[in-house]
């Protein structure tokens, strides 16, 4: 039986490199751990500040104020009809107009479209995208509403539903267009072969094979738009008007959760008399925050039902 | 085997298919539709260029870019301008790139390079994604609750700092995303050479790495900054300015803690006017801050085109 030979043996140990190297990694390494973890902080941060804000508003209010009597924050009216249905009809307005436009450009763009072609027009729904919301605001008050909707209805209110609602639109069909658009190129090209090797014309490989194959992001597409509809602020805060009565018409003016933000923040000296309007500003961001968290996290969902069949 | 010659009735229906000259009227209608959605984008796009270029125009004919870029906000529209708002502007960027690039790349560099599949890590990227897509005026909440109350002592209330902490908060998801793709598309291969030679972790990602990433990741940052220079919703709940502002005084800490006014705001500011002289001031303001984002944008293609490489 031969002596270990101690001082040639390599052991783990002198594999491991020198103590001083080893410190300056793990401290690197904590250094990035802790910024990957900040963004932990910053959602505790938003949730706390938006929960304990909208608890004290809630327990300041008469809780029958909630439902009835119009939006008038400075007048303690804080009827959530108001602004949960000028919510509705601007999202729903947005989404026709998004949906279509956005779906058709994303099915243009990945079966239709040669590479030159898609090189010329892809840039379209770029510069569209890059477009400010503020622009699109002032687009939809002095043009949109002016040009468009006061033509199909002479008595339409200056400030309208309808105008902010197809503003929006604008604004959210980039973002329809391009998720739609990676959803139905990431379906394998084997299947429209497969389909036209049975003799299928492209119109009816496009809507009976691709569109099928790609449908769950198309629908995680589409909810996003309509999460990002939502949430929209500026657009409405232009061109929708400060209405707090509760109103369905999509040519009167109307108010939006969004738009009540801004409308409280804007206001921001005279409301400072009334604790519960600045308050109220919280709890309706809480709703909004929870409805857009709710929606993204349905359309992260149908993403990843895509991304493992293929 | 015999071939049978004997003519089946489907086979005049098949070849009359094969050879159809019939032109496919669905299918060309289907495709024009389609096309038609992209043109009415295009449409929108261009109507909406010429109506803020021509309602801009007398702006820039009667008193010139430059008397517009230098005047301040006021109450008289002939003499009002948008310096102010370029110099809050500019001063908010700064902050975003000081505060979301820096963060924003270790985050990445965690999530690419160093985190291993535990459940804790698993939740900061879907928590990334979820603040991905928080709406903006939600941002602007934090801000006016974090920035412009628990930490009045460190920012003097609705400042600059505010605003612009606010604002990189925004951000930061979007550089991490965007870094994190640049990342991950670095090949394996490329850190295996560097482990081979000895290099520690740290080493790899600092000389191989990053390097090959550095485009991609400029190029994300670019891009989120031109988005944070349009955003209007978050800085007017921090509380920008939308009437008068005084002329800055003090040292730069002071500028920093005292309140601003963006382009953005401006612009809004200037919409909700009923006059129309206001409405022209405002497409003036649009004229530069698309000017500005455009030319960003085109920074950041032009950098990516240059830099990228395909592995």
């Amino acid at each position: 039986m031969a002596q270990a030979t101690v001082d040639r043996t390599v052991t783990l140990e002198s594999l491991t490199g020198a103590p001083k190297r080893r410190r300056k990694e793990a401290i690197i390494h904590r250094l990035f751990q802790a910024a990957a973890a900040l963004s932990i902080v910053l959602s505790a941060l938003i949730v706390l500040s938006l929960v304990r804000e909208a608890f004290a508003f809630l327990a300041a209010i008469d809780l029958s104020s909630l439902w009835a009597g119009g939006w008038y924050p400075r007048r303690s009216a804080f009827d959530l009809r108001v602004i949960i249905t000028g919510t509705a009809v601007i999202a729903g307005i947005a989404m026709l107009v998004a949906g279509p436009l956005g779906l058709g450009a994303a099915i243009y763009l990945s079966e239709y479209a040669n590479p030159r072609v898609r090189r010329i027009l892809k840039p379209i729904v770029e510069i569209l995208a890059g477009i400010p919301s503020v622009v699109l605001g002032f687009f939809a008050l002095l043009w949109i509403s002016p040009e468009i909707v006061q033509r199909l209805n002479p008595s339409a209110s200056f400030f309208n539903l309808l105008a902010a609602g197809i503003g929006v639109g604008i604004l959210v069909m980039p973002l329809v267009a391009s998720v739609a658009e990676d959803a139905l190129r990431s379906v394998p090209m084997a299947l429209r072969e497969a389909s036209y090797g049975l003799g299928a014309r492209k119109m009816s490989t496009t809507i009976r094979v691709v569109f099928p194959a790609a449908v769950s992001g198309i629908v995680a597409a589409l909810i996003l738009g309509l999460s990002r509809a939502i949430g929209e602020t500026m657009v409405v805060a232009l061109a929708a008007g400060s209405s707090g009565a509760l109103s369905f018409d999509p040519f009167q003016p109307g108010q939006t959760m969004t738009g009540a933000m801004a409308q409280l923040a804007i206001g921001g000296d005279q409301v400072k008399g009334s604790v519960s309007a600045v308050q109220s500003l919280y709890f309706v961001g809480l709703v909004l925050f929870l409805m857009t968290l709710a929606l993204n996290i349905i359309s992260e969902r149908f993403v990843r039902r895509v991304r493992q069949r293929y | 085997m015999v071939v049978r010659a004997e003519k089946l009735p489907t086979s005049d229906i098949v070849a009359a298919h094969l050879s159809g000259k019939r032109a496919d009227i669905k299918g060309i209608l289907f495709q024009t539709a389609l096309l038609m959605s992209l043109m009415l984008a295009l449409l929108f796009l261009i109507v909406l260029l010429t109506e803020v270029l021509i309602s801009a125009l007398p702006v820039f004919q009667e008193r010139g870019l430059q008397s517009f870029l230098e005047g301040s906000l006021s109450g008289f529209p002939d003499r009002a301008g948008v310096s102010q708002a370029l110099y809050g502007s500019g001063m908010l960027m700064l902050f975003v790139v000081l505060f979301a690039f820096p963060l924003g790349v270790a985050a990445a560099i965690y999530l690419e390079e160093y985190a291993v599949d535990t459940r804790f890590n698993r939740f900061i990227t879907v928590n990334i994604r979820n603040l991905a897509g928080v709406p903006s005026v939600v941002f602007g909440l934090l801000g006016l609750a974090i920035f412009v109350g628990a930490l009045r002592s460190l920012t003097g209330g609705s400042s600059l700092i505010a605003g612009g902490l606010t604002l990189a908060v925004l951000v930061l998801p979007i550089v991490i995303i965007t870094s994190s793709e640049a990342l991950r598309a670095v090949p394996q291969s490329i850190r295996e050479a560097g482990y081979g030679v000895g290099a520690t972790k740290w080493e790899v990602i600092r000389s191989h790495v990053l390097p090959s990433a550095a485009p991609g990741i400029f190029t994300g940052t670019i891009l989120a900054v031109s988005r944070a220079i349009g955003e209007a919703a978050p800085i007017l709940l921090v509380g920008a300015v939308t009437g008068l502002l005084g002329q800055a005084q003090g040292g730069f800490l002071d500028q920093m803690q005292g309140r601003f006014t963006a382009m953005p705001i401006v612009i809004f500011e200037w919409t909700k006017e009923a006059n129309t002289e206001f409405k022209a001031l405002a497409s003036a303001g649009i004229v530069v801050l698309m000017a500005i984002i455009l030319l960003t944008n085109a920074a950041a293609i032009f950098l990516r085109n240059k830099y990228e490489r395909k592995w």
